[in-house]
């Protein structure tokens, strides 16, 4: 194993990485006078991509901004965008005209005819909503001076769907949690969460399933606070409450029963190194137990290499490693096999 | 009984008196859903319920009412949860205060961000009555620290809107 990896994690701290994966905020936004998507033409769909599509490429919103025409890209690199969290499902498997501009870092990306016109997200890795806010915001406020967004005194930024009327903001962050799970732990979350008005969801979001212990936990209110208000609840409160229950459950197991804490982790390991055939769902449920190990200090892997390694085992991902198509066996191979070169240092 | 149109059993059977001439037509399941007669057995019962109730609560001037800008129904949007364009929210303002409440938990007014466009006096009106209110129900429900804090916005009110341009303005880049 190289030395590298032998070295305390520098990050495993930072940003709350032991369990926070990710941190997103997105602002839905419609312009004025343009009836919304349910209700709008084939002409009217394409007028708006190309307005928005000017704008978003002239707004100098990001310092390098990709426009993608998501009618003429196929369906494996809609995929590719999809695992990486740059568009929704939905936007992906729309038959509406619509794009998506993306910065050059891949962290602003600006989804165009997706519910609402116009879906600005900014995702960071680890605990970041500060940092995203700002530059959502900062991108509002520049593609406001170009584009009316439909609003009312009463009732705010109009939206498509009534749960987003108002700031239009839904802060969330992806979360690791496999203590709270294998402390049987998740139905309190998902009781108190449903209490205050939060939104538990999958890894890819709306309608998708929890994979590898991978939660996206988001506020559902977005009218009647400041944006600051809820940004405050959300970081001040919320997180840092998740962040301590999961910490606490993963030492539960610690404390309880080291060995058997062990047993899990490093027989995750030791199947992941040696599997011939994988999963995808297999996968992600193995590198969520060996990338506990690594949060608790049982295992040395990288840890945002190991991050990475949930997106480079998704299917698009996998075909784009290998620069071709795969049938269903090639797949399972393939991800087996860069998962076990991945994971050969670990130790 | 046979389908009008071919052979098949009838299972519709629509009878219609218009001025004292009686109508009846009979039709097999595929020519009644050609002819887009809906079959009740064939629909979901939270479709069927969704649109009694509509009826029921709005009547029918509110449910078949058309919105100027898309000519979209409340009854269609109560349906669908999902609103047609701007002037809907105009047009049906007060059945959609209802739909909103329901799903914003109990919120009703927007107090957060006003488009930069849109910084009037009117608007600072506005945000300064809505602080006023929430000021009030803070030093009734004798939350002092909280009323400090609105006090304390309400006060910065007419400068805020340039502060908080000029602070996140140069952030458009990572």
């Amino acid at each position: 194993m190289t030395d590298e990896a032998r070295l305390p994690d520098p990050r495993l701290d930072a940003d709350d990485r032991d369990v926070v994966l990710s941190s997103r905020v997105r602002l839905a936004r419609n312009l004025s006078g343009q009836p919304f998507l349910n209700r709008a033409s084939e002409t009217q769909c394409a007028n708006i991509v190309r307005t928005t599509q000017h704008v978003l490429l002239n707004a100098s919103i990001s310092e390098k901004i990709i426009w993608i025409d998501l009618d003429e890209i196929n369906a494996h690199d809609r995929s590719l965008l999809v695992e990486r969290h740059l568009i929704s499902r939905n936007l992906a498997e729309s038959t509406l005209h619509r794009g998506v501009a993306i910065s050059g870092d891949e962290q602003l990306s600006v989804m165009v005819n997706e519910e609402d016109h116009l879906r600005i997200q900014v995702l960071r890795p680890g605990s970041n909503i500060d940092s995203a806010f700002q530059q959502v915001r900062s991108t509002d406020i520049q593609l406001e001076q170009q584009l009316d967004f439909a609003f009312s005194d009463r009732w705010g930024y109009l939206a498509v769907c009534p749960t987003n009327v108002g700031t239009g903001i839904r802060f969330s962050i992806m979360v690791h949690l496999p203590g709270l799970r294998i402390t049987n732990e998740l139905g309190k979350v998902r009781r108190a969460a449903k209490e205050l008005h939060l939104a538990v969801r999958g890894y890819y979001g709306e309608g998708s399933e929890s994979s590898g212990n991978i939660f996206q936990i988001s506020n559902q209110v977005t009218l009647g606070s400041t944006e600051e208000d809820l940004r405050d609840i959300f970081t001040e409160r919320i997180v840092p409450a998740l962040l301590d229950y999961e910490r606490s459950a993963r030492q539960v197991l610690l404390k309880r029963n080291p060995t058997l804490l062990d047993d899990r982790v490093h027989r995750a390991l030791n199947i992941l190194r040696s599997a011939r055939l994988l999963k995808v769902e297999e996968a992600m449920k193995l590198l969520s137990r060996v990338r506990l190990g690594v949060c608790l200090e049982r295992l040395h892997v990288p840890l945002p290499q190991l991050d990475d390694l949930f997106i480079q085992i998704q299917p698009a991902h996998l075909r784009q490693h290998v620069n071709c198509a795969l049938n269903a066996e090639e797949e399972l191979e393939i991800r087996a096999s860069l998962v076990r070169e991945v994971l050969k240092d670990a130790d | 009984m046979k389908c009008d149109l071919c052979s098949k059993p009838a299972v519709v059977h629509e009878v219609t008196i218009s001025g004292g001439a009686k109508k009846e037509v009979h039709l097999c399941l595929e020519h009644a859903q050609a002819a887009g007669i809906a079959i009740p057995g064939q629909q979901p019962i939270n479709k069927v319920l969704s649109k009694f109730v509509i009826g029921k609560k709005e009547g029918m001037g509110e449910g078949h009412r058309r919105c100027g800008g898309c000519g979209c129904t409340f009854g269609q949007i109560k349906q669908a949860n999902l609103i047609g364009c701007p002037e809907c929210y105009r047009a049906f303002e007060e059945p959609l205060a209802q739909l909103i409440d329901q799903s914003q938990f109990g919120n009703t007014e927007h107090v957060g961000r006003i488009p930069r466009k849109m910084h009037t006096p009117s608007h600072n009106e506005i945000r300064a009555r809505k602080l006023m209110r929430e000021l009030d129900a803070a030093v009734t429900a004798e939350q002092y620290e909280r009323a400090a804090e609105l006090r304390d916005r309400l006060n910065e009110l007419t400068t805020n809107v340039e502060h908080e341009d000029e602070s996140t303005e140069g952030n458009a880049g990572p």
